[in-house]
């Protein structure tokens, strides 16, 4: 016993020291990461606890909970939340059911599809901004539009797509710009289909739906649960088309949850509520984040 | 239960003509093996049996129905994959179910059919496995099962048993006889092991290039074989071929001359050709005897012993190996002198144009 003790003694210090030097290898990178990760969030959580206003020196101090209070019971707020799972919804349902009825054309034999398949992929590649101009002046306005010049040459009156129906033309072009990446992914995915698991269900007797709905789409199931969880993350906080196109406009009919914390910084320098918004935008996507890292890990574990 | 007529089938991909008008029936219970080498289009042919490829011209007639523009499922034929093609992501009794359930089989039907077909099968304590979780044996036990399940009147198997190891191979084989006797339905069965389609098949059809070379059974195939591609292809280690000239023949049997000068008298009855033609002979390893010998007329390259049998690869004197098959206690050594004699009774003879001389006797089993 007493030997077993005094030989583990040295050991155990042994093992201490080396942990210790490891520990400071480790710790330039996570002091690094620590400034910059954490003293925006604290400073965040900071200016969302007192009153702090770029236009109006006079109010200040500390304001407890009410910049929070103030927020969660300003209408702009609960709309721009309603805006945000609108949005995230509806472009997910666009772009990855659309991503996978054209992956399945895609993977069809048919003449010119080489090509087919570099502009149905090239959207991806226009940044934000641009594509939202490309879409406000080139494709919708009113006057000089391609669909107002289409809508005309068959004897309607143009829409103006962005200030009758912001946020729903705000999803399209943000679906537009990611129904490239859900097609990109889900066709590998249908590729990777071993094709004499089609043909035995045919020989089973299912036509193409029964096709589709029993061998195709659980085959691509994590492939679809990848796309949802990577678009999910981005579109939390879509902002450029937004700012772009209508400035969260007309009113706050197509702001979501980033845009208002911009607008409240820096179109109204209330610094204190932007950050009280912030901090709630953080709360919302860990929330959601958890719960799609879950359903996506149970999902890849079969 | 069920015949199948092939009418001249054909099928063109693009421009290359792939199956180049096969004909054929098959009875009823009857198990047919396609052979031919790779590439020679088995796999198209049974798939256009199956619905899976168009049939560009001929007729395909199932129990006497014209079936070519009939949709796979509704053939009523069971197809068994080479890479077994289960449904990854149902389980085994799912697989199973999947057909049945497509074709509105009550749900009480289909759990005794499928509980009846994973007793027979030894697929029971499996039933709730997936695929993935399965040994290959086992996952092919269930593709076969799926195909069981639905009662078709056809099975067609693709190379079911080529991803299996040997032991394994052997073992399903017997199985798959066992069942077929059992089951009794009408079998097309493709492969390209030797012993699989000698073992198996109440009939075999040699392919080779789309075209059919020969069709019976299989001893016919082995003793008779109708031209020299069906020759080569049957029977391993395969048969020997010589050249020699045709010297006369009539309705007892054809007299030839060997290279060295010996003559032969083969039974067999000659086609019309003159003598003085250019012809081929060919023997069987297992016919052709050796004895030692004191010239140099053959010398021993090779021994390959294989327990119960050994392969005696003889270099003769104008340079060609000829391999003979001995019993396994034959003591001879590689470079000791031989001699090779050809009994006459079990030579085959082929015309220039590749195509056998009628025997005078058919071999009893074979008749
Ligand atoms: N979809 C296709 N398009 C064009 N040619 C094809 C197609 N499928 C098969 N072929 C051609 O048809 C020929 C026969 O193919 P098949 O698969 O029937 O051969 P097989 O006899 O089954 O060979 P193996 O023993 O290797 O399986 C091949 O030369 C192949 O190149
Ligand atoms: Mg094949």
């Amino acid at each position: 016993m007493q030997a077993v003790l005094e030989h583990s003694a040295p050991k155990g210090a042994s093992e201490r020291k080396g942990k210790r030097t490891g520990l400071l290898l480790l710790s330039p990178a996570v002091l690094i990461l620590l400034v910059w990760s954490l003293v925006p969030l604290a400073m965040t959580l900071w200016y969302s606890l007192i009153n702090y206003n770029l236009i109006d020196p006079t109010l200040h101090g500390f304001a407890g909970f009410s910049n929070y209070w103030y927020l969660l019971t300003d209408p702009d707020f609960l709309y721009s939340l309603l805006h945000t799972v609108i949005l995230v919804v509806g472009v997910l349902i666009i772009s990855v059911g659309g991503g996978t009825l054209l992956a399945i054309l895609y993977d069809q034999e048919f003449f010119g599809r080489g090509i087919a398949r570099v502009l149905v992929i090239s959207p991806f590649f226009v940044m934000p901004t641009v594509s939202a101009l490309l879409w406000k002046n080139l494709m919708l306005h009113p006057i000089y539009g391609v669909y107002s010049a289409m809508m005309r040459a068959v004897g309607l009156t143009p829409i103006d797509w962005l200030a009758r129906f912001p946020l729903l033309t705000v999803m399209m072009i943000v679906s537009w710009e990611w129904l490239p990446f859900a097609v990109l992914i889900l066709l590998t995915a249908v590729q990777s289909l071993d094709s004499e698991q089609k043909e035995a269900a045919r020989m089973d007797g299912a036509g193409p739906i029964a096709q589709f709905r029993h061998i195709i789409l659980p085959h691509l199931s994590r492939a679809i649960s990848v796309v949802v969880m990577i678009e999910t993350i981005y579109l939390l906080t879509i902002f450029a088309e937004i700012s772009v196109t209508t400035a969260g406009g007309p009113g706050v009919a197509s702001t979501n949850l980033a845009y208002l914390i911009y607008s409240r910084a820096l179109l109204q320098f209330d610094v204190g509520g932007a950050s009280a918004g912030g901090v709630l935008a953080i709360i919302i996507a860990n929330v959601a984040a958890m719960f799609l890292v879950r359903s996506v890990a149970r999902n890849l574990e079969v | 239960m069920a015949t199948l007529e092939l009418k001249s089938l054909r099928k063109t991909y693009l421009t290359e003509e792939i199956i180049k008008g096969i004909s054929l029936s098959i009875e009823d219970r009857e198990f047919v093996v396609f052979v031919g080498p790779s590439g020679c289009g088995k796999s198209t042919l049974l798939r256009m049996i199956a619905g899976l490829e168009d049939i560009t011209s001929g007729d395909l007639l199932i129990d006497g129905q014209r079936v070519n523009d009939v949709e796979p499922g509704k053939r009523g034929l069971a197809m068994v994959f080479q890479s077994y093609a289960l449904y990854p992501h149902m389980d085994v009794y799912k697989n199973m179910e999947f057909g049945l359930k497509l074709a509105g089989v009550p749900e009480k039907e289909r759990s005794e059919k499928i509980q009846h077909v994973a007793a027979t099968l030894q697929l029971e304590p499996y039933l709730h496995h997936k695929p993935g979780q399965l040994s290959g044996g086992q996952r092919q036990r269930v593709a076969i099962g799926r195909a069981i399940v639905r009662n078709p009147k056809v099975f067609l198997f693709d190379e079911p048993l080529s991803n299996l190891d040997a032991a394994l191979r052997g073992q399903m084989r017997v199985e798959l006889s066992a069942l077929h006797r059992k089951l009794n339905a009408t079998t097309i069965y493709v492969t390209h092991d030797q012993v699989e389609a000698m073992t198996m098949a109440d009939k075999i059809v040699v392919l080779q290039k789309g075209v059919v070379e020969q069709i019976g059974s299989p001893l016919e195939l082995y003793h008779h074989p109708r031209n020299l591609f069906v020759a080569k292809f049957i029977g391993s280690p395969p048969m020997n071929f010589f050249s020699a000239i045709f010297q006369n023949g009539g309705h007892d049997g054809s007299s030839v001359q060997l290279r060295d000068g010996t003559l032969l008298h083969v039974p067999v009855s000659p086609p019309d050709i003159l003598p003085g033609t250019k012809i081929t002979v060919g023997i069987r390893p297992e016919h052709v005897e050796l004895a030692p010998a004191s010239d140099d007329s053959g010398v021993v390259e090779v021994i390959e012993r294989l327990g119960a049998i050994t392969l005696v690869h003889v270099r003769c004197a104008d340079g060609q190996i000829i391999v003979v098959q001995t019993d396994g206690f034959t003591t001879l050594e590689v470079d000791t002198p031989v001699s090779l004699k050809l009994p006459p009774q079990h030579c085959h003879l082929f015309a220039p144009d590749g195509l056998a001389f009628e025997a005078c006797r058919r071999h009893p089993l074979a008749a």
